[in-house]
């Protein structure tokens, strides 16, 4: 599996993701936003950080650039894209992903460690570290997302940081290949720092690409 | 060029944190009995086709799902 993780500028959490991609068995590059090549890439990361400086809403000037487009068109064919934080709200903005991330309702920026549940009911410990995480999506498409099995990842039940609809802290695409949650499954990937959680958010998404 | 403002909010119903806290501040400075505050942006800019300006909001200036937005014609109104 070679993993293509973007960078922009403002980007900060690209470098633990590719270690998270090495750590979990493939091979990892950086793609720089102006870089329009994927070539060689099977599965893209779109990482955590301040793209342009998050200036207008999060996530809304990178998903412009041309590393994006690119992404835009390999997420259309199948191609596995993850987008952790920032790079959560980027895959909303761009619309490859439902609903939007809005001001947590505390109104303070979170950092800690909190569990996961996964769509199989596994708990994952990860850590969570934003001030703009409150998914919401109108009620219609927080029904469909349910119904069609889109609801990734809920914070496990009372772990709720930031005022979540339905608990939600990751969605997927319809097709399934495109993968968003604001939590950082890139931190959790060595003993040192506690858990190893974070590997089976990567190896879900490579077999992702695997069965594309 | 003409000049335009355009004023972006949250929509309705959606929970504006920044609103209520402002709100909650107010008590304390003697401001009784203003309510329903929301907290919105305001973007000024000059606009050589100003048709195009619903279609430069839809894109990046507000987020349809969660914004809504009104576009101000500074110039044509004076």
């Amino acid at each position: 599996m070679r993993w293509g993780v973007l960078q922009f500028p403002g980007s900060c959490d690209e470098r633990d993701a590719l270690a998270a991609c090495e750590r979990s068995g493939g091979k990892a590059r950086l793609v720089w936003h102006e870089e329009r090549d994927l070539d060689g890439i099977d599965a893209v990361v779109v990482p955590g950080g301040f793209s342009y400086g998050d200036y207008l809403r999060a996530g809304a000037i990178a998903r412009f650039s041309p590393a994006m487009e690119s992404v835009s068109k390999f997420a259309a064919t199948g191609g596995p894209v993850l987008g952790i934080c920032n790079g959560f709200q980027v895959l909303c903005e761009a619309g490859l992903l439902p609903g939007s991330l809005l001001l947590n309702e505390s109104m303070r920026f979170i950092c800690r460690q909190l569990d996961l549940v996964d769509a199989g009911g596994e708990r994952l410990s990860i850590p969570a570290k934003h001030g703009e995480g409150r998914y919401f999506a109108p009620e219609g498409v927080l029904d469909a997302l349910e119904a069609n099995g889109q609801v990734a990842y809920r914070y496990a039940p009372g772990q709720n940081p930031n005022g979540s609809a339905r608990d939600i802290a990751g969605v997927r695409n319809q097709t399934g290949n495109v993968v968003g949650l604001m939590p950082h499954p890139e931190h959790a990937v060595d003993p040192l720092t506690g858990s190893t959680d974070g590997l089976r958010v990567f190896e879900a998404v490579a077999a992702a690409g695997v069965a594309a | 060029m003409p000049r335009a403002r355009v004023l972006i909010r949250p929509k309705e119903g959606i929970l504006d944190p920044q609103g209520k806290a402002v709100e909650r501040a107010l008590p304390a400075l003697g401001f009784e009995g203003i309510e329903h505050v929301r907290v919105g942006r305001m973007v000024e800019l000059e606009a050589e086709d100003p048709e195009r300006l619903g279609e430069l909001c839809e894109k990046l200036l507000a987020n349809p799902l969660i914004e809504d937005y009104e576009i101000e014609q500074l110039d044509g109104a004076a």
